[in-house]
């Protein structure tokens, strides 16, 4: 694995998809981002790392507005993709999420078969104009999420009938079947075994051909293994941001050298 | 593999909403609006329900009255003219109705008032006009021979006329009234004899037959209620409190402990009146209790009421954190000390505030008790507790059904009376209640 | 001596049990109560607990017997051709028991000695005399009837005697015993904790013994009734016409009918309802409306039936008549399958909205966020996830509510009418199995004859139709909370 990432290391010729700035966010009286502009770049794994409750998963629900959902969250700053302000007030959240896709920590199939799971996005925006179309992008989106062979013999049983493993795959193939362009996963595999976790890992190195994928993960292994870019929280200041390589190598600041190393966290 | 399509079908910008969007979004709205539209019926018909019994009941506390000067002539009521009280007793109430006539034409005299057709002027003073003249002549007999000055009750009709019920119109269709007696009821009215006033008899007079809608009270049944509410807190609360105490902190887990739990959420759900089917067969038929006396009543209510005192109490038992239990445990206590030294008095407020609850269901439980023959008619007052428990008696959701089925309409606005007396007693339980909730709600 | 004296004496004897118990305690520990093995208040509960206990259990067992007994002592007096004709053993020995009330009665207040009770005769006034203290006869009062009275009552005294004296010596016997046994090596604590703990037990028995009271007391009744009419014509009798005078019909199915439909437009008021009220105030009112709207719609629950009973006789009926039955060309009727399902379906709101917000809260908030991150709508995540996750417990929700709808009374009571009829008309007034229930067993009863009898075989058969209903709810609404613990 460590030899394909080496070729695909030059990630600068890629645009930005994501742009930060000056993002603030708060959660009722608690300041829980402080100040993070950043560029996120396209067909790039991004890993937002840092020590438990330094606001990196905060950050990430910013990407598509699922803190909208939470009442006493306000969130100030720019954020953008594709150079458009995604916090301004002609935008439909809907339609932001339909573009900015995102897969939970704890794997989250809906109480239906994993057809429906997966056919659930497409039907809700109109994917399929009809039955035939939607067979397709369902086993796209599984063979996609690496999960086919596994489930194609049992399309109507029950998602949550799955192992943990396979549920998240699932998820993923939920996300990946409204085509987004962006996916964002937070811990996607903190609730998994070590062998689904290798099986979701490989997952994402290859999803990056098609999307800008951003991972909040507290495992800085996971980051090495599977980013090319990282940025590093820390109370919810982004200390440090950079190539992925010379982040873990040759950190700039030394609260991110205390933590790569172990010394916080 | 066939592919999605990589470059997205839908606009490429998010800041605008295209047709579907907009569409999803229109669904979305509509949906909240059937929430929305939901809540507001609910609401809407509890302000109805309150409004209607508040409109048709608040009437019943006014009542018209009309002062007349009453001849307590000694050959009708005393004709030895000894003053012997059991000679004058002998006058039943009927022979006072010759007063009463003779008051009301006085009155006419006196007043100057002429109306063309009048026929039986005393029609329009109530009934209970001359039991109540009859009581005072036997507690005064010295007076007899002189005139008193009475307040009596008027009948059911002028006083409907009054709150708009009945009108010349129906007068004129009626047995009970005629438009002339309506008359002389203004006339009466205008020279300040006759007036609409507040009417506590309605709270604590006993319950009145079907001539005399006017004088109908719920003393007997609010008094009822009391009792039963009396013997349902002394047994449904240290029973309750007893099976709770035993099933959250004592019960093995095993088979009885589980018939005992799924008996108590069943009966829980059992119609109230297969209650009082229970209480007929079991507390009057076979143990050979006293029909409509509040004993069987209370019995009755307190098995009803058990699962919810219970429930609560669990509940309020489950709400004390284990760490308190160690802590006695931990000192030496047995268990049963750790449970009732400490856990019980740190439920306490909650098994206090589910008791209330379960008191105020019980208080506007009809069912059973129609069953246990409370709906009889019951013009005397019980005995005080315990032998009172033992006499007959109504209860007050009982009194409101017995009005219902009442021939005369004046008894519809009683009932819609006795309901807001109900409803008073409730919210103040229920308030009480939440009061207790707040003041000593505890987070752990 | 009456019971109540009974209590007092009893009750009397166990605070002096417990204040002897504890002096006695503290003076063998030489009066330094830290050697005793457990605290003196224990070793005084104990006494007290010795003295009450077996005494109120004699008591109460007692109360219970002695009429049993009297009552089969007497009825053996009576020789069979002593029974007139028409009347039966069970109508005499009621007209004995109310005779002895009588004299004990006339005897109480004074009106008449025992001797002059002693000397009356089969042709003085008995009912004449009884009269007096309110006590109506329904025939003249025979020799026989007579007879059996006075053994009634001597056998009532002696046996009250007999219970006075066997309950208080049980007392004192325990007070005793217990007392003479307190030492201060007695593991006085653990004796009284294992006495409360059984005591406990006792109480949450009472559950079971109320479901037995039930179930029992409308079986043998409805064994009774059926020994008297034929089983399969009650179930399946498209009649119901009860006559007084024998010959009625009495089939359940109109009355069924009834309860089901009215049971039908209630849900049908109260799901939507109460479901979309649970929805909105769980998913969409903020803090503020939640607070205020949530306990209001729970008011509803907490007003009593015959609230809403009179609610549908004086207001509802009146207007759907006026409004829809007349001009519809529907039926005159202010009672109606419509009042009564309408008034119910209000009642039943809160009833429903109140589970339904339970159960839905229930559902985990990941499911909500997986379906609003792919970019569905609150609306289309409600309908298509949330409301799915929560079907089971919903469904149980409104079994349960269905389950509350077929046992109500006052409301169908007041709004409902009281003529079984097979209709499909719901302006027309129609009756439920509660309403019968009712007015089978209020009034004038004559618990032998099959009218009053079908009263227990209705109440048997809904309580059998509620209880399926409930525990079928339970088991469904307890595996979905499984499902999300």
């Amino acid at each position: 694995m460590k030899d394909v990432r080496a070729d695909e290391r030059d990630t600068t010729m890629n645009d930005v998809k994501i742009e930060t700035k000056g993002v603030q966010v708060y959660y009722g009286e608690n300041h829980a981002i402080k100040d993070v502009s950043l560029a996120i770049k396209d067909k790039t794994v991004t890993a937002f790392i840092g020590p438990s409750g330094c606001g990196k998963s905060t950050f990430l629900r910013c990407l598509n507005r699922m803190n909208d959902t939470i009442d006493i969250a306000r969130i100030e700053g720019e954020i953008s993709i594709d150079g458009e302000d995604i916090y301004d007030p002609r935008v439909d959240p809907v339609q932001l999420r339909a573009k900015v896709g995102m897969v939970f920590q704890k794997p989250n199939p809906f109480p239906k078969s994993i057809f429906d799971n997966v056919a659930y996005g497409p039907k809700i925006h109109g994917l399929a104009s009809n039955k035939a179309e939607l067979d397709e992008i369902v086993e796209t989106s599984l063979r996609r999420a690496a999960i086919w062979d596994e489930v194609k013999d049992r399309l109507q049983a029950p998602g949550t009938g799955l192992s943990g493993g396979q549920q998240q795959r699932l998820c993923i193939a939920r996300a990946v079947a409204t085509s987004p362009e962006v996916l964002l996963m937070d811990e996607p595999c903190s609730a998994l075994d070590p062998i689904a976790t290798a099986q979701v890992e490989e997952l994402i190195s290859e999803l990056r051909t098609r999307y800008s994928v951003v991972i909040v993960t507290h495992s800085m292994q996971q980051a090495a293994r599977v980013s090319q870019k990282t940025a590093f929280f820390h109370l919810g200041d982004m200390v440090e941001y950079g190539e992925t390589d010379d982040i873990f190598t040759n950190p700039q600041d030394p609260r991110t050298e205390k933590y790569i190393t172990g010394r916080i966290g | 593999m066939t592919a999605i399509p990589d470059t997205p079908s839908r606009p490429s910008s998010i800041l605008e909403a295209d047709a579907r969007t907009r569409k999803r979004n229109a669904a979305e709205k509509r949906f909240r609006m059937y929430g929305l539209g939901a809540i507001f019926v609910g609401l809407t018909a509890l302000v109805l329900l309150l409004t209607s019994i508040l409109m048709q009941g608040l009437p019943a506390f006014q009542q018209s009255y009309v002062t007349l000067e009453v001849p307590l002539l000694e050959d009708t009521l005393d004709p030895s003219g000894e003053r012997n009280i059991d000679d004058i007793a002998g006058v039943i109430s009927f022979g006072y109705n010759g007063l009463i006539e003779q008051a009301v034409e006085d009155a006419i005299e006196t007043q100057g008032i002429e109306i063309e057709g009048l026929d039986d002027p005393a029609e329009i003073v109530s009934n209970q006009a001359a039991a109540q003249v009859r009581r005072f002549v036997l507690a005064n007999p010295e007076r007899i021979g002189t005139s008193e000055t009475f307040r009596f009750l008027t009948t059911s009709r002028v006083d409907q006329y009054y709150k708009g019920q009945v009108t010349m119109a129906s007068a004129e269709r009626d047995s009970q009234i005629s438009p002339q007696q309506l008359q002389l009821a203004e006339a009466l009215a205008e020279a300040g004899l006759l007036e609409q006033s507040f009417n506590w008899n309605f709270v604590t007079q006993p319950d009145a037959s079907d001539q005399r809608p006017e004088a109908a009270g719920l003393g007997v049944a609010i008094l009822g209620s009391a009792y039963m509410m009396l013997i349902v807190l002394c047994l449904a609360l240290p029973i309750g409190v007893a099976a709770s105490i035993y099933l959250e902190e004592f019960a093995p887990t095993n088979r009885i402990t589980d018939i005992i739990e799924v008996n108590i959420s069943n009966l829980a759900a059992v119609p109230s009146i297969v209650f009082g089917i229970l209480g007929l067969a079991i507390f009057i038929n076979f143990a050979g209790l006293p029909q409509s006396a509040p004993i069987v009543g209370g019995l009755v209510l307190t098995l009803m009421t058990l699962p919810t005192i219970i429930i609560s109490t669990r509940a309020s038992l489950k709400s004390v954190p284990p760490s308190i239990r160690d802590a006695a445990l931990g000192v030496g206590a047995s268990k049963m000390q750790a449970v009732f030294h400490h856990v019980l008095p740190l439920a306490g407020p909650g098994i206090l505030t589910g008791t209330i609850i379960g008191l105020a269901q019980a208080l506007g439980e009809t069912a059973p008790l129609l069953l246990i023959g409370m709906v009889a008619f019951v013009t005397e007052y019980p005995d005080a507790p315990p032998e009172g428990f033992f006499d007959p008696a109504t209860a007050l959701p009982v009194q409101v059904y017995n009005w219902t089925q009442r021939a005369d309409p004046a008894f519809a606005e009683r009932a819609s009376g006795a309901i807001i007396v109900l409803l008073v007693f409730l919210a103040i339980m229920n308030i009480t209640a939440i009061l207790l909730r707040r003041r000593f709600e505890r987070r752990w | 001596m009456s019971v109540f004296w009974i209590l007092v004496i009893l009750v009397g004897l166990a605070i002096v049990g417990f204040a002897l118990g504890r002096r006695r305690a503290i003076g063998s520990a030489g009066g330094d109560p830290k050697t005793l093995h457990s605290r003196p208040n224990y070793y005084g509960v104990g006494v007290a607990l010795a003295a009450l206990i077996p005494s109120l259990a004699l008591l109460a067992i007692w109360l219970f017997v002695q009429p049993l007994y009297i009552d089969a002592q007497v009825a053996t007096q009576i020789a069979d051709a002593a029974i007139p004709e028409g009347s039966t053993r069970g109508l005499m020995m009621g007209d004995i028991e109310r005779l002895a009330a009588g004299f004990d009665q006339l005897e109480s207040r004074g009106l008449m000695t025992p001797e002059e009770i002693a000397a009356l005769g089969p042709d003085d006034d008995i009912r004449g005399r009884l009269g007096e203290v309110g006590l109506a006869l329904g025939s003249n009062v025979s020799a026989e009837t007579l007879d059996a009275a006075r053994t009634f009552r001597s056998l009532s005294a002696t046996g009250g005697i007999l219970m006075t004296v066997a309950v208080l010596l049980a007392g004192a016997a325990g007070f005793a015993i217990n007392l003479a046994r307190v030492h201060h090596s007695k593991r006085a604590r653990n004796q009284v904790e294992s006495v409360i703990l059984a005591l406990l037990l006792a109480a949450a028995c009472i559950a079971i013994l109320t479901t037995a009271g039930i179930v029992l007391s409308m079986l043998f009744e409805s064994i009774n009734f059926f020994r008297q009419y034929p089983i399969t014509e009650f179930f399946f009798g498209l009649q119901w016409a009860p006559n007084f005078r024998g010959n009625s019909d009495l089939g359940i199915i109109p009355l069924l009918w009834g309860t089901l439909y009215i049971s039908l437009i209630a849900l049908l008021v109260a799901v939507p309802i109460g479901l979309f009220s649970a929805i909105y105030l769980s998913e969409y009112a903020g803090r503020r409306m939640r607070a205020i709207a949530k306990p209001l719609i729970e008011v509803l629950a907490g007003i009593p039936t015959i609230v809403y009973g009179l609610f549908a006789l004086l207001v509802v009926g009146p207007m759907l008549r006026d409004y829809f039955a007349q001009p519809l060309g529907l039926g005159n009727s202010g009672s109606s399958v419509m009042t009564a399902g309408l008034v119910m379906g209000i009642m039943l709101i809160p009833f429903v909205s109140s589970l339904s917000d339970d159960i839905i809260s229930a559902v985990p908030q990941s499911m909500r966020d997986g379906s609003l991150g792919l970019g569905a709508t609150k609306a289309e995540t409600i309908r298509q996830v949330v409301v799915p996750a929560a079907l089971p417990g919903i469904v149980g929700a409104i079994l349960l509510a269905a389950s509350r709808a077929i046992g109500e009374t006052m409301i169908v009571v007041l709004g409902a009418g009281a003529a079984a009829r097979l209709s499909l008309n719901p302006f027309e007034a129609m009756t439920t199995v509660t309403v019968k229930i009712v007015s089978q067993l209020t009034g004038d009863t004559n618990f032998a004859s099959p009218e009053t009898l079908v009263a227990f075989a209705l109440g048997l058969t809904l309580f059998v139709i509620t209880l399926g209903l409930n525990v079928f709810a339970l088991f469904i609404v307890r595996r979905y909370r499984e499902q999300y613990d």
